[in-house]
């Protein structure tokens, strides 16, 4: 009974903030329900025992990528009621599209309950879900040894998408006097200073 | 009972949100990505569910790397959101024709 509670809650509230995301005036109120949204996605996956990737969700997603996004929209000045200009005439292309696409995959959805197509028989026990091995750390198991390059390449796109953002958004200050290392270790003792002797009662002369 | 087209169902909306969003939204393009994000979002909650469904643990795995190319995807797009806001001082991508393509 509470799997069924909880699964509806979970899936409305989901629905109801992703309808929110793109209906809002403003952007930042987009995102706000965006964060909603990725939370109770998030409690959609822990009802199925997927808390690793759960977990995930609420790290990256709201922890990262809604605080990017919160971040870029507050600190660009853009004039969003001239950008909404078009949003009622696109309203009718883009229910139409939205039902279109609704009632081909409730169809397919419905296709595959009434007895799926068969294409071959699935390869049984790749990488079977264990009762007693926690979801963490199965997924762990799994990701550093059969999965271990496609981990790496992950990293390197993370790595990839780091450098590109930074190269994008660099911008060098002129007006400002940096530090230059060549002509530094080039100068001389010799250049820089000069032995006097001095007697006393006099002035230096420079 | 809560079976995997429960699953299926939720996702499949969330991801005509997302398209629906990106159609009804072409000049925004903060909004365009948030879009992109919940169809990607509708993608995981898929693999998550089959990787349930079918007892094998691998749909999580790629449920994961989904989630860094969408990391990576959200950097990225932003950051070209920026440096195309500084140019023009505007978002509105409906005519973005720069480069002439």
């Amino acid at each position: 009974m509470i799997q069924l509670v909880s699964f509806y809650v979970f899936a409305s509230i989901v629905i109801a903030s992703a309808a929110m995301v793109i209906f809002a005036r403003n952007p930042v109120h987009s995102v706000l329900w965006l964060i909603v949204a990725f939370f109770n996605a998030a409690g959609l996956m822990v009802l199925i025992g997927a808390e690793f990737i759960a977990m995930l969700l609420v790290i990256v997603y709201v922890g990262a990528v809604a605080v990017l996004f919160l971040f870029v929209v507050m600190m660009l000045d853009i004039d969003f009621a001239e950008l909404r200009a078009g949003f009622i005439k696109n309203v009718p292309l883009g229910l139409l599209l939205a039902i279109v696409l609704v009632a081909e995959l409730v169809l397919g959805i419905g296709a595959y309950q009434a007895g799926a197509v068969k294409l071959g028989t699935a390869a049984v026990g790749v990488a079977s879900i264990s009762a007693t091995v926690p979801n963490i750390e199965a997924v762990g198991a799994l990701l550093y040894s059969k999965y271990v390059f496609l981990f790496e390449t992950a990293g390197l796109i993370l790595l990839v998408a780091m450098v590109g953002a930074i190269v994008l958004t660099h911008r060098r200050s002129h007006g400002t006097r940096g530090q230059s290392i060549s002509s530094q270790v080039q100068r001389r003792p010799q250049d820089a200073t000069r032995n006097v002797n001095q007697p006393s009662g006099q002035g230096v002369e420079l | 009972m809560i079976g995997i087209e429960h699953y299926l169902v939720v996702s499949s909306i969330l991801f005509v949100m997302g398209v629906l969003g990106i159609f009804l939204n072409r000049k925004n393009v903060i909004i365009i990505l948030m879009a992109i994000e919940l169809i990607l979002l509708a993608v995981n909650i898929n693999l998550v569910a089959f990787s349930v469904f079918l007892g094998d643990l691998t749909g999580q795995i790629f449920a994961m790397f989904v989630l860094t190319v969408a990391a990576s995807e959200a950097a990225i797009g932003l950051a070209i959101l920026v440096i195309y806001f500084r140019g023009r001082g505007t978002i509105a991508v409906d005519d973005v024709n720069r480069m002439k393509g």
